[in-house]
């Protein structure tokens, strides 16, 4: 019984997201969507893939990270080189799965090759160790040649902004969905929840720490890795310094926002920090003010204990079961 | 000799980030969240101060009172408003709040002063110390490194001997008990907040002191660098964000000097991650015992 | 339920950007033309004196009878300096109604722009992207010099004048027009047997501290240091140079204008004697950049800088191409284009920044000026 609910609510979160999908994509073909909005809609989804696979991490192994951007710079520098290197030899429906799925593989390295011996670490600790691994990953991409220092790379293929390929980045967001919903409600996902409520007893019933935690992590790191190359050719360039420690805290940001451990709202939240900027333009010169109340306002209405136990007492499902019981009193 | 300019220049900019990561981690140690802000208030405390002396006539202690009055007032605030709702939801929640208010903080000192760095006026005029020919040591420095060694003095002391140190003490290892016997939690946080942004206002002083300019993203850096070092000595402890705070200067300065220029902030990391990986709770920080 | 109200949020937001802002169709009375630079950020400086420079331009000709008869609308968009953000404002733009783009602001931002831009052929000219790639496309123009000539002049005039032999930089590792000007300097000094004995780096992160660096120079025995930075970092590289005791002459490019108001009176000391090849300054004392700097002052309460200065003059580029070509108000953002491409190549512009013309590459062809700093202001070398 209990599965089946569970079932029931990862396929309503598929199927609202493809709605949306579908709405988007009717907006655009038609013509009645702005350009702003078009413009969104890619970076929208790299957002949405940074915050499912960072909340693989925060919100079910319970593990604070501040160098998820690391990881997208790695991915994103390996894919989009490989794309550079191999624009022209084959088509783009070709090129394009094989230089995302090696951006992924190579900062899915990263993340193991990182990741075995700093997840002996713990809360803050942990928190610092990442951070300094993505600052370490920035300075070594600026000192090398072949990602081109502080020019970065500009000659990335545009695949994605071009025509209606938008589309790929749909089907990515779907592929990371369905990978890390999965996971979570699968066996492993199982363990990987266990060690975040109690390492302990966790460890007690047999299950492998270490195994779990680079799991978790190397999967994160993959699709951080995949969003990276998904970013490099949507915008056409890349720059070691719109990877830093700031990009790693916006998607932290947007995982906590949504929610830790839930998936719709990692989803729902890259919306609101995708977009609200964005619609905030008509502020003008008070838009980042604006912004940063906004922010302000929606963790505390989300999270704080009071305004927790206020939603409950008038949530719809309470609303909804007083009609409900009233209905039935008057019938008996 | 250039070896101990070096040194020396490290200790200078080690005293600034000891005396920022002392705030951190003086609030972190007792309302245990990481106030992300604080380079921020940093900042505020600074440009008070810049304010103040630019138009209160130039008395250095009135701008600085100012400042210190200014920065308590607004971290107070800020823990009543943003943090105190929050209380008792995760800690990343508030963390991401403060985050927030460091965004809210920048945006607004961009909208009062403009994106254009300021000069910070010398509110003091220390001359620098000439050992031999080649040897200088800027006043400043000296100056900061003694208020950071008095101001970790002054902290432990208060702490350690006083009741309301006792009381903080108390909050810091379990907030429902620490009521029960009769403290008040919510003064108790708020008094933590009022020292934590004084020291903030002080880094503020010394740091347009040393460096001369400030701006709204002024203290973001130093705010991260801090953060670094606060857990480098092991986050809670007063004399590790001391000896974390001057050890990380140290590094970034020697490293600087003696490995290359364009590869030292990785060094400084890989040396921090090193030594987190040998001592994973800090220099200093007390390893926790789990229970089941 | 919850979630569903949420995606429904999101989903009103997003189509609040959806309709937001109409065009308010072209017609033949205004000509819109379209900024883009970073106004909030770290580059925040750079973005809000290209808005305020333009912005002193556009009420000047609106004031005196527009182009062609028609009145400007002038709109500026913030990029964050960061290229996914200065596409959707790009985008924004476009949605207004832009019919000319003048943008964006800083190197990689204006990269990406430039791909877009590329794409709806609008007319681009941008005042500060130096980088090379910001103008490969035939229909971006700029006003500024780009990385590589100023690296190359820097070198010859150093070499010309013979100012050393010893010499030291100090580059920021992070930016690409400090490592753009520094690769070809390097080259170039080679080449003219210049000795360069210490190279020096640091980043956007480690902007405030130099006494390592100095220490490094001083132990190199430099003679001079070649700045190839902005004014902000280089006011704490000079602060910090006269009290760790190093001696040596400073040379920078353009983007030292405006280290004079930036060190301010109390640390006016430091700038003496500083070098620099620019374009523009502020204090000349022609009448032009003379009621320009008493303007902008007037204005936003503070001096100009370059990229001011750069804003100022591509608004006036564009009126006289504009002018040149006939361009109408009503005529497709494409025709406007093609019109001005042509126009450009044969208007001549005497702008604050000095004598213009253009080739068909997008650059400019105009000489810089060598300056010193003496008592505080900038005398011709």
């Amino acid at each position: 019984m209990k599965k089946k609910k569970l079932n029931l609510r990862v396929l309503l979160t598929y199927g609202i997201l493809a709605a949306v999908c579908v709405l988007v994509f009717v907006l655009i073909e038609t013509g009645v969507a702005s350009r702003q909005f078009k413009s969104l809609v890619v970076p929208l989804c790299v957002n949405m893939m940074l915050a499912l696979s960072l909340n693989l991490i925060v919100g079910f192994l319970g593990e604070l990270t501040l160098g998820h951007a690391g990881f997208m710079s790695v991915g994103a520098y390996a894919g989009c080189l490989l794309s550079v290197y191999l624009e022209g030899t084959m088509p783009m429906a070709l090129r394009l799965p094989l230089v995302m799925l090696f951006g992924g593989l190579v900062a899915a390295l990263f993340g193991l090759v990182i990741g075995i011996p700093v997840l002996r670490l713990k809360g803050d600790y942990l928190a610092i160790v990442t951070l300094a691994f993505g600052e370490i990953i920035r300075s070594i991409i600026l000192n090398l040649d072949f990602t081109g220092g502080a020019a970065g790379i500009n000659n990335v293929p545009r695949d994605i902004y071009r025509g209606s390929n938008y589309l790929i980045a749909f089907v990515l967001v779907f592929i990371t969905l369905i990978v890390i919903t999965n996971l979570v409600y699968s066996k492993q996902g199982r363990a990987i929840t266990a060690i975040r409520d109690n390492r302990i007893a966790a460890e007690s019933i047999g299950i492998n720490i270490t195994y779990y935690k680079l799991l978790a992590f190397v999967i994160a790191a993959f699709f951080a890795g995949v969003a990276g190359v998904l970013y490099g050719h949507n915008i056409g360039q890349l720059d070691a310094n719109k990877f830093d420690y700031n990009r790693s805290i916006e998607i932290l940001v947007i995982v906590v926002l949504g929610g830790m451990g839930s998936i719709p709202g990692s989803l729902i939240a890259a919306g609101l920090i995708t977009v609200i900027p964005e619609v905030l333009r008509t502020f003008s010169d008070y838009r980042l003010l604006v912004y940063a109340i906004v922010l302000i306002a929606v963790m505390i209405i989300n999270a704080s204990p009071r305004m927790q136990a206020l939603r409950a007492r008038f949530s719809v499902r309470r609303l909804w079961k007083l009609i409900r019981g009233r209905r039935r009193k008057k019938e008996a | 000799m250039s070896f101990i300019s070096n040194l020396i220049g490290g200790l200078s900019l080690g005293s600034i980030y000891a005396l920022i990561a002392l705030g951190y981690t003086m609030v972190y140690g007792i309302a245990k969240m990481l106030n992300f802000a604080h380079g921020d208030i940093i900042m505020v405390g600074a440009f008070t101060i810049f304010t103040a002396a630019s138009s209160l006539g130039g008395n250095p202690f009135v701008a600085i009172l100012c400042g210190l009055v200014t920065c308590v007032i607004l971290g107070v605030l800020t823990e009543k408003i943003a943090y105190k709702p929050l209380r008792g939801s995760s800690p990343l929640a508030v963390l991401i709040t403060a985050i927030g208010v460091s965004y809210f903080l920048q945006s607004v000192a961009l909208l009062i002063f403009g994106s254009t760095q300021r000069p910070f006026p010398k509110l003091f005029s220390l001359s620098p110390i000439r050992i031999g020919k080649d040897l200088v040591i800027k006043g400043e420095s000296i100056v900061t490194l003694g208020v950071t060694l008095v101001i970790m003095a002054g902290i432990m002391l208060l702490i350690n001997k006083t009741k309301i140190g006792k009381a903080m003490l108390a909050v810091s290892e379990d907030k429902g008990a620490a009521q029960l016997m009769g403290v008040n939690v919510n003064r108790t946080i708020s008094i933590t907040f009022a020292i934590g942004s004084a020291l903030a206002a002080v880094a503020g002083l010394f740091y347009g002191l040393t460096y001369n300019f400030i701006g709204p993203y002024t203290g973001s850096m130093p705010g991260i660098k801090a953060f670094v070092a606060a857990v480098f000595g092991g986050i809670g402890s007063i004399p590790g964000a001391m000896i974390g705070g001057i050890l990380l200067g140290v590094i970034e300065n020697l490293s600087k000097g003696y490995i290359s220029t364009e590869l030292s902030d990785g060094i400084v990391f890989a040396v921090l991650i090193l030594v987190l990986l040998i001592k994973p709770t800090g220099l200093l920080g007390k390893k926790i015992a789990e229970k089941v | 339920m919850k979630k569903a109200i949420c995606m429904l949020l999101v989903c009103a937001l997003l189509s609040l950007c959806l309709v937001g802002c109409g065009n308010d169709g072209n017609s033949d009375y205004t000509l819109v033309i379209g900024g883009i630079g970073p106004t909030t950020g770290v580059a925040a400086t750079y973005g809000t004196a290209v808005k305020n420079g333009a912005q002193l331009a556009v009420n000047e000709i609106n004031a005196a009878g527009g182009i062609n008869g028609m009145q400007i609308k002038y709109l500026f968009e913030d990029d964050q300096h960061n290229p996914e953000t200065a596409v959707n404002a790009y985008n924004t733009l476009m949605d207004k109604g832009m019919q000319i783009l003048m943008g964006t602001v800083t190197s990689k931002p204006c990269i990406a722009v430039a791909e877009v831009a590329r794409e709806d052929n609008i007319f681009q000219i941008t005042p500060s992207g130096s980088a090379v790639d910001c103008i490969k496309y035939d229909n971006a123009f700029r006003i500024c010099f780009n990385d590589p000539d100023q690296g190359t002049a820097s070198a010859q005039y150093i070499k010309q004048q013979n100012l050393a032999q010893k010499i030291a930089i100090i580059y920021d590792k992070s930016d690409v027009y400090s490592t753009g000007i520094t690769e070809k300097f390097e080259a170039k000094a080679g080449e003219l047997g210049l000795n360069i004995v210490a190279k020096e780096a640091f980043t956007s992160s480690s902007a405030t501290d130099f006494s390592a660096q100095l220490q490094n120079i001083k132990n190199a025995d430099a003679d001079l240091v070649f700045l190839p930075i902005y004014y902000e970092a280089a006011a704490y590289i000079l602060t910090q140079s006269k009290s760790a005791g190093l001696e040596t002459k400073f040379f920078g490019c353009d983007g030292l204008d405006g280290v004079i108001d930036q060190l301010g009176e109390q640390n006016a000391a430091a700038a003496e004697g500083v070098m620099l090849l620019t374009p523009f300054v502020a204090t000349a004392e022609d009448a032009k950049t003379k009621k320009f700097s008493q303007d902008y002052k007037a204005a936003y309460g503070e001096m100009p800088n370059q990229f001011a200065a750069d804003a100022y003059d591509a608004i006036y580029t564009i009126k006289a191409a504009c002018e040149k070509a006939n361009v109408k108000g009503d005529m497709s953002v494409s025709d406007i284009c093609n019109a001005l491409k042509a126009a450009m190549l044969q208007i001549e512009i005497d702008g604050l920044t000095g004598k213009m013309t253009w080739s068909a590459n997008g650059e400019p062809n105009k000489e810089p000026k060598a300056m010193k700093i003496v008592n505080g202001i900038y005398e011709a070398m």
